[in-house]
């Protein structure tokens, strides 16, 4: 059984089909990447799998577990963890609180417990304290840990996002074009860094990302959408040498394969 | 300049960074035990009246300041807290028992208020909590047979254990017993903000997307801020109602509401000194105005000048200081603790840009 | 006939609370923040064509006041928003909507200082006489505050579909960036709107002073047009006159036909009513934000 499985989902805004009948499964501990182009419905399947939209038809599961049963708020329990196109930080907020809301999904405390801060609260923040430490140290963002989001640089939130992702202990990581907007270096940091958490953390990786260079890197396979359907999928070679692919991207007359 | 060393995530989580802190605070909370051996009963009063607005200020700031939910209704809250309290008084419950249980049900109320409320964002729910503050004046004169409508109520005499409080013949008692209640509802909400709920809170003002995306509950989470908010309301409401004596229908007036938001904004939103620093603006502005009118105009009241000094301190504080008086407070402490190395273009503020909030 | 009657007074209020309600959309529009001001404006409006038409003050003609009124006001609306509002663009809601109630405090505060607190009526030609239809008596201003709000809206409306100036604040209201970007020149788009927002007060305010007297608290009433631009869902400039027309007529028969006490809660109870059933108004523009 895979670990995530999307079962000929559909999704509609009005009009426009976003997600065409798309079936595809992620297998545990493996970096699966979507690619293609602008509006093919690449953030609308992490939208659909945060439960952000509700699909027109079509089934999603989890480790068995049907995903369309629960709220959006209640994926990240399953250890569904995610990053935004455009960064969605707690900009009011330091570096290492936003890490800590992380923790939120392990918040064993009721209200009243915090609010007279009872020694099990105190217990609880230390081990939150130690899991966002251990990412602060994995990520580098030592020199950032008090300042707010709000006076960082693009390239740093880019990380912190990544690290409030991680400090939730998750099983499946959703990255949205972690390297957007990245320079050469930091997109090279971010495949470190992708490399290592499927490798020592054995965190499985679904990742949207323009960046070829990255996908190529990191991923064990690859899924190219047009339109919100499958045009490939397959290792990141066969991807990049399909011919329907190739088309799509370069938008050359159809041969075939181009629905 | 204090740099603070830190050897073990106890520093971050304890209610003070250092010592440092710590024995101001102390000095701080001694001071204001033994005011009432330092000041005469009027300028008690005057004290007594601040902390009751801080108080207030506290449980509006966890709401707008820390949740990010503007409420122009709190007046209404007050008003449970106060009719609550008294009424439960009334019926023989002692103080000790009425007087957190007005907290408690005045914070059902706010959760109640929250069922429909968290579906509404900025100007909405801004308007909705006008539309409750306006209401709640009717509502009172329609529950007549409890609230006594538009003739009011007195407040009785607080008695703990036999010990008499009461705000004008034992103003230094009443003052204590404000004191206790403010310290308390500051500690709350302090550990709060250093536990896992102060933190959703702040995710739910900042991103909302990403909060539920990390597992936050935004209804439940609003419900518990509206909840909360109000609890710490209807106590200072209770407060409000010993302190003045006799109170009505008119008491809790939509202008109290207003005065409430605006105090927050000019203390500083979304930190608990700000809550104070716009107590001790709102408190001592009349005063400050009726001494100045006196020098100058002989003693002419002039109808609506309290009011349109304060909007002017305001709009002067959203344009040039819009983290209030707090955040000119830490720049200034800032700028003392680099003397002479501090720039003036570090606390510039960045360019934004108008995002739409049609899109949610 | 008296249920006419009801329904004719209740729209003329109506007609004055959808005109300050079409003050807050027109603003809302533009810049997406919500000026709690609005019905101090109106208030302002009205005081200063009192003020140049009243025998007691300047004493010009009506028919010279009325449109000089409606420039100073247009004017006062373009500084508002070109010595204070520009200045906090882009910040959040809430510093917005307490700027402009601090605003109204401040208005209310000079309109008290120049014109005083007592009550007083505009010597309007509007308010002279009724109309007989019938065995119905219908006031003369009532029926004059009607047609002149629906002749506003109506321009007001063709404004924003037709003229490129409409569509270059609807365009700066929606994506100010992309507005920027296409060479719309924002800021001033906005003082534009602010402009055009106090001369819509201005009119409200002089059909509104026609109708009986003001003092400088008469900005209050912006709260019961709240409930009109909600009602109306804020963003449709058809909608809160729709909106203002409905808070108008269910005050009269609500206190024709509830009991005392009830009636005066009946506009806020039906805001609070479509609040809860339609967060963003009936006739609401919000969308889901993308992520």
């Amino acid at each position: 059984m895979s670990l995530l499985e999307i079962d000929r989902a559909t999704l509609k805004f009005g009009g426009v089909t976003a997600v065409n009948d798309l079936s595809f499964s992620v297998e545990e501990g493996e970096v699966y990447a979507i690619v293609g182009p602008n509006g093919a419905g690449k953030s609308t399947v992490f939208n659909l799998i945060s439960r952000f939209y509700e699909p027109y038809s079509g089934r999603i599961s989890f480790a068995g577990e049907n995903l369309l049963d629960r709220r959006a708020d209640a994926v990240a329990d399953l250890g569904i963890a995610r990053t935004f196109q455009n960064i969605e930080l707690f900009d009011h907020a330091t570096v290492l609180q936003n890490l800590l809301v992380g923790r939120h999904r392990h918040r064993r405390t009721s209200m009243i417990e915090e609010l007279l801060f009872t020694p099990r609260v105190r217990r609880e923040e230390r081990r939150h304290r130690e899991v966002v430490e251990e990412v602060i140290d994995f990520l580098d963002l030592q020199p950032y840990r008090d300042k707010m989001i709000a006076g960082l640089p693009y390239g740093v939130r880019k990380v912190v996002e990544l690290g409030r992702a991680l400090a939730s202990g998750p099983r499946l990581l959703l990255l949205d074009e972690p390297a957007s907007g990245l320079s050469v270096e930091e997109t090279q940091d971010m495949r470190w860094w992708i490399d290592d958490i499927r490798k020592q953390m054995g965190v499985t990786v679904l990742m949207v990302e323009h960046d070829m260079g990255l996908v190529a890197g990191v991923s064990d396979r690859v899924l190219a959408l047009a339109d919100g359907a499958k045009l490939a999928e397959g290792t990141p070679v066969e991807v990049q040498s399909d011919p329907a692919v190739i088309a799509a991207y370069l938008g050359a007359p159809a041969d075939g394969g181009v629905a | 300049m204090r740099i603070h060393f830190k050897t073990s995530y106890d520093h971050d989580i304890r209610l003070f960074p250092d010592w440092w802190s710590f024995s101001i605070y102390a000095a701080l909370v001694i001071v204001a035990v033994i005011l009432p051996w330092l000041l005469g009963d009027f300028f008690l009063g005057e004290v007594t009246n601040v902390l009751i607005w801080a108080i207030a200020g506290l449980g509006l700031m966890l709401l707008t300041g820390q949740t990010g939910q503007a409420s122009l209704g709190h007046a209404a809250f007050l008003a449970v807290g106060c009719y609550s309290c008294i009424i439960l008084m009334e019926h023989g419950w002692p103080f000790l028992l009425a007087f957190p249980a007005a907290g408690i049900i005045t914070g059902l109320f706010g959760t109640l208020f929250a069922i429909p409320a968290v579906r509404l964002h900025g100007i909405y729910l801004a308007i909705a909590t006008i539309a409750l503050s306006v209401l709640a004046d009717d509502i009172i004169v329609l529950l007549d047979p409890w609230t006594d409508g538009v003739s009011g109520k007195f407040a009785p005499v607080i008695d703990i254990f036999g010990l008499e409080i009461e705000r004008w013949s034992t103003p230094a008692r009443f003052y204590w017993l404000v004191l206790a209640v403010t310290i308390l509802c500051t500690l709350a909400y302090r550990n709060l903000l250093r536990a896992p709920l102060g933190r959703a809170f702040a995710a739910v003002r900042d991103s909302e997307v990403s909060a539920t995306a990390m597992g936050v509950h935004i209804a439940l989470t609003k419900a518990a801020a509206f909840g909360l908010s109000c609890a710490i309301t209807g106590l200072a409401g209770a407060l409000m109602g010993f302190f003045a004596g006799a109170f009505n229908n008119e008491t809790f007036s939509i202008t109290i509401s207003i005065n409430l938001l605006m105090m927050i904004v000019i203390g500083g939103l979304g930190s608990i000194h700000g809550a104070f620093f716009g107590a001790i603006v709102i408190a001592f502005l009349p005063q400050v105005l009726s001494m100045v009118t006196d020098t100058l105009g002989g003693g002419i009241a002039i109808p609506g000048l309290e009011m349109g000094v304060f909007g002017a301190i305001l709009i002067l504080f959203i344009l040039f200081e819009p983290m209030g008086i707090y955040g000119r407070w830490l720049k200034i402490r800032t700028w003392l603790e680099l003397f002479p190395f501090a720039r003036k273009d570090m606390f510039r503020r960045q360019k934004s840009y108008l995002k739409t909030e049609r899109l949610r | 006939m008296d249920i006419l009657q009801l329904l004719v007074s209740g729209l003329a209020n109506g007609c004055v609370y959808g005109l300050i309600a079409l003050g807050f959309v027109l603003i809302y529009k533009a810049t997406e923040a919500v000026n709690f001001a609005q019905g101090d404006l109106m208030m302002l409006g009205a005081f200063v064509t009192l003020g140049l038409s009243n025998a007691e003050y300047v004493g010009l003609p009506f028919w010279l006041a009325a449109p000089l009124a409606i420039a100073i006001m247009a004017g006062v609306g373009y500084l508002l928003d070109l010595l204070i509002l520009r200045h906090i663009f882009g910040q959040n809601q809430t510093a917005v909507v307490i700027l402009t109630i601090a605003l109204g405090f401040v208005l209310r505060f000079v309109a008290g200082a120049i014109w005083g607190h007592e009550p007083q009526t505009l010597q309007s030609p509007l308010a002279m006489g009724d109309i007989r239809l019938g065995g119905v008596v219908l006031g003369m201003a009532d029926v004059a505050v009607i047609v002149v709000t629906v002749l506003l809206t109506i321009c007001l409306y063709q404004f924003f579909q037709r003229t490129k100036l409409g569509l270059a604040m609807q365009a700066a209201s929606q994506n100010q960036m992309a507005a920027y970007y296409m060479g719309i020149p924002v800021k001033r788009v906005q003082g534009l709107i602010w402009g055009l927002s106090g001369a819509v007060a201005a009119v409200a305010g002089i059909l509104f002073a026609s109708k009986g007297a003001i003092d400088p608290n008469a900005g209050l009433l912006g709260i019961k047009a709240f409930a009109a631009a909600v009602i109306g869902g804020f963003g449709s400039l058809p909608g809160a006159l729709v909106g203002g027309l409905i808070v108008g007529v269910i005050e009269p028969f609500a206190s024709r036909y509830l009991a005392a006490g009830y009636s005066q809660i009946a506009p806020y109870a039906l805001l609070l009513f479509v609040l809860v059933f339609r967060p963003h108004g009936l006739f609401s523009q919000v969308r889901v934000k993308k992520v």
